[in-house]
């Protein structure tokens, strides 16, 4: 039987304040254990939260950057559970009136863009950081940090409308770049900052009620979250094909051993028991503070993809690329700005520099090569002074040594050979040693001329004008 | 025992150990209150607007800014257990 996949993510974002959302405590990563704390966020009797302005406002822009319908009346209310990462014994959050309903983001897959509806937006506080053993004291015990708690963050809760694991990444992407843009959140995986649980079912083909779902957890990178998916997909399959039914249960990723296990905790059904937080007022929002905010959001990434389309005449899977984060579309649009040939300045980003960048595990920030470099590179291939293959090389060097590329063209003696006669006697050399391709090539076989220009190349240490190389070997063995 | 609840659902959700006697005395309790309610149920509450809060205000906020209370060591000092900075609780996994 063929089976449909069907998978929902609820994605937590750090809101990006400088305090928790309901005490003064400050939100910063890294700091040593329980500093960041204080008897509001530590839950102590007695004690009054009060609701940070900042991080209402940039959950608000969170639900107009994805389209959501801020309810004019919402309110927070408590989430009753025993965890020794929550002193309260609840965790503040929104349940029955969250900030934002029925939004959507758009993807785009195989060039077609697809819908993806969200649920809701509400805002939470995050709970601690539990440490199991690990260098501590007894690995009998478990240790807790109370930094994180209190940390505001917005939950997101897309419908189920993504239909495979690549969906499920490109709508991440598409997210995170929307929280980026909008100033909404740091996105760091790494710091915790942008997390992601995944509710994965299957169906026959054609069924309509959804398939029993198992949720996913700890799934702390975008590959990582791809990859757990894939693999759920694949041990539902195998059960299903069984005869057997999927258990409705929580499990873990490891990514190291690539599969996703089983909590096993006693999950007694989830009762939460929520009830109206006593202790804050609720929120009233009118269209007049809903539209101030708007104001405020600077063009999103999907807008802005689109104008790069437009604009610079790039396909949309470029445009795609450039805009996933504000720093990339900021530094592209810089060196078009210097040098007006878009096609070729994306071409050397997606390539190139993505390439450096991911091998060197930098960002587009931290990037040894700014705008200004990149360009003059281009200007030296494009003025014939090296070749692309050159310009490559050159590249490279620049990456690692930050010098610019005129010096390392000129201390390695890179330029190019576009002088005939020197490289008409490297064409006599190299059809020469090669009596025999000459023979094939006259008798018909044109895929060796290729196989000359690369020997040819070689000949000259890649620095040859290609395509006076061309030119000239046809001129002499045709 | 009530129809509508399982005292000791309850008494496991909040963590409680409770004798039979304590289960019989707060069960009934418990009742009684549920009875209250329902008993609200019955209202006609047709024009009535509901409460959302039992004060009549909304939009307190504070501004985004840091203070230190930098009392943590008397927290941490005052727990059952702890250990370089960390409180120290039961194994967990």
């Amino acid at each position: 039987m063929r089976y449909e996949v069907v998978i929902g993510l609820e994605v937590h974002a750090q809101l990006k304040t400088q305090s928790k959302i309901f005490c003064s405590c400050p939100t910063e990563f890294g700091r040593p254990a329980n500093e960041n704390t204080c008897p509001i966020c530590l839950g102590m009797p007695g004690v009054l939260p009060v609701l940070n302005k900042k991080a209402l406002h940039l959950a608000m822009r969170a639900c107009l950057a994805t389209h959501c319908r801020i309810a004019p009346r919402n309110r927070f209310a408590r989430k009753n559970y025993f965890y020794p990462d929550l002193p309260k014994g609840y965790q503040i959050s929104q349940y029955e009136l969250p900030l934002g309903l029925e939004g959507h983001i758009n993807i785009l897959i195989n060039g077609t863009k697809k819908r993806i509806r969200l649920t809701r937006i509400h805002m939470e506080e995050d709970a601690g950081k539990l440490i199991h053993g690990e260098n501590l004291g007894s690995p009998g015990h478990s240790y807790v940090d109370f930094n994180r708690t209190g940390v505001p963050l917005i939950e997101i809760v897309s419908e189920p409308d993504l239909r495979s694991a690549e969906e499920a990444r490109e709508y991440l992407t598409q997210l995170k770049a929307i929280l980026d843009y909008s100033e909404v959140s740091d996105c760091n995986m790494e710091e915790g900052s942008l997390r992601c649980d995944a509710n994965i079912s299957l169906r026959p083909v054609g069924q309509k009620a959804l398939g029993t779902r198992t949720e996913l957890k700890n799934l702390n990178s975008f590959r990582f979250v791809q990859r757990a998916i894939e693999y759920e997909v694949e041990r539902q399959t195998q059960i299903l094909e069984q005869g057997d039914q999927v258990i409705q249960e929580t499990r873990l990723y490891d990514s190291t051993k690539g599969i996703t296990f089983s909590m096993r905790s006693k999950e007694e059904a989830h009762d939460y028991r929520y009830f109206p937080e006593p202790d804050l007022v609720p929120v009233v929002v009118d269209n007049e503070w809903i539209e101030k905010i708007r104001k405020t959001l600077p063009e999103l990434p999907e807008q802005k993809r689109e104008r790069f389309v437009g604009e610079y005449d790039i396909p949309e899977y470029d445009a795609g690329v450039l805009t996933t984060s504000r720093a990339m579309a900021n530094y592209y649009e810089e060196c078009v700005s210097l040098h007006n040939e878009p096609k070729i300045i994306s071409n050397w980003i997606m390539g190139e520099l993505l390439r450096e960048l991911k091998n060197n595990q930098h960002s587009i920030e931290t990037c040894p090569v700014k705008p200004e470099g990149l360009i003059s590179l281009l200007k030296l291939i494009d003025e014939g002074t090296i070749n692309a293959k050159m310009g490559k090389t050159v590249f490279e060097d620049m990456y690692r040594t930050g010098k610019p590329a005129k010096a390392i063209v000129k201390e390695e003696g890179l330029t190019q050979i576009i002088d005939s006669s020197v490289i008409e006697s490297l064409v006599d050399q190299v059809l020469e040693s090669n009596p025999e391709q000459v023979e094939q090539y006259k008798g018909g076989k044109e895929k060796v001329f290729g196989f000359l220009v690369g020997q040819i190349m070689k000949e000259s240490k890649g620095q040859a004008n290609p395509s006076l190389v061309n030119k000239l070997l046809k001129e002499r063995i045709s | 025992m009530s129809g509508k609840f399982n005292i000791d659902n309850i008494a496991q959700l909040a963590r409680l150990k409770l004798t039979d006697a304590e289960k019989e005395r707060l069960g009934g309790h418990l009742e009684q209150i549920i009875e209250y309610i329902d008993q609200l149920n019955r209202l006609d509450t047709e024009d009535v607007e509901p409460t959302s809060h039992v004060l009549p205000i909304h939009n307190v906020f504070r501004e985004d800014e840091v203070s230190q209370s930098g009392a943590t060591p008397d927290y941490l000092t005052g727990s059952p257990s702890h250990q370089k900075g960390h409180y120290e609780v039961p194994k967990i996994i």
